[in-house]
């Protein structure tokens, strides 16, 4: 079904508006897409664009739903987050309608923004809510959160140790910020964004970065197999 | 250390190895539509963009954003 509700026989080539007005062609296009596009872009755009809010705000409200009971919020503040990400995904959407090329179905590339934006705002949400707190004694909780056994604590200890160490001595201060937030006091990656200013991928990087860094670090000193598979 | 003494890695060990083929998030989430529907399609995306198929086991956030387009497509 496509903006308008109704199934539709469109062409299979649509011409979509760039944000500028200027015209693009996009070839190959399943139906319901070329539907979408050829609504957004042409005279009937206004009543597109709120069938498309509307179909966002159902994905969004779905999404926050779905996550509810793992956020330390809801009612209200989760409907907020559904609202205000529907909204700026409908405006990122419409900014980069020209650079669609069908490479999914229309619905699932809009959609996408729709859940990359709850992610955001329920990241943004939570920083203002809770702010990130770092605990100075989280390293005696990093054995249970990787569900080393107590047991075995023969087996790991000398590991968590050196890995102590090398947090201390190798990594650079914002590798070891990143660290201690993510993996020693939990803080989700989409909240450290917000709290660093920064974006998800810069701080991935930093943390792949690190756990590259520190797993050499461990392997050089034979805490760690080496494994030619892992660098 | 010899192959004798090697043992399973834990998961603390599991969690600082990386794979270079890695594709961080931003490649990973401006191509989430394309695996997505390829995964609903009954296709194999990870055979067409392994670094992505990497990159969603070893990222929690990505990993939860593919579950909930999913949950959108199929949602309807």
């Amino acid at each position: 079904m496509g903006p308008r509700g109704r199934a539709t026989i469109a062409p299979v080539e649509a011409r979509a508006r760039t944000p500028a007005g200027a015209a693009a062609t996009v070839p190959g296009l399943d139906p319901e897409s070329a539907e979408w596009l050829r609504e957004l872009s042409g005279g009937g755009r206004e009543a597109a664009v709120g069938h498309l809010r509307e179909r966002l705000l159902r994905v969004a409200r779905a999404e926050v739903n779905r996550r509810s009971g793992r956020l330390p919020f809801g009612g209200a503040e989760l409907d907020d987050v559904a609202e205000q990400a529907a909204s700026d995904a409908t405006l990122a959407v419409l900014a980069k309608l020209d650079r669609f090329r069908g490479d999914s179905r229309f619905t699932t590339w809009a959609s996408k923004f729709a859940i990359l934006e709850v992610s955001n705002k329920v990241g943004r949400h939570f920083w203002r809510r809770d702010g990130v707190h770092l605990d100075p004694d989280a390293w005696e909780r990093l054995p249970d959160r990787f569900g080393l056994d107590p047991g075995r604590e023969s087996e790991w200890r000398e590991l968590v140790v050196a890995l102590r160490a090398a947090v201390e001595e190798i990594l650079s201060e914002r590798q070891r910020r990143i660290f201690e937030a993510l993996v020693l006091n939990a803080v989700p990656l989409d909240v450290l964004v917000v709290e660093l200013d920064s974006n998800r991928n810069a701080i991935y990087k930093s943390l792949f970065d690190a756990r590259r860094k520190l797993r050499a670090e461990l392997v050089a000193n034979g805490h760690m197999d080496p494994d030619p598979a892992n660098r | 250390m010899s192959a004798e003494s090697r043992h399973e890695p834990n998961a603390l060990e599991e969690f600082l190895a990386t794979n270079q083929i890695d594709s961080g998030c931003a490649r990973a989430l401006e191509l989430l539509d394309v695996y997505a529907d390829q995964l609903v399609a009954g296709e194999r995306p990870e055979e067409r963009f392994p670094d992505l198929a990497v990159h969603l086991a070893a990222c929690g956030p990505c990993a939860e954003d593919l579950e909930g387009l999913l949950a959108a497509i199929r949602g309807g």
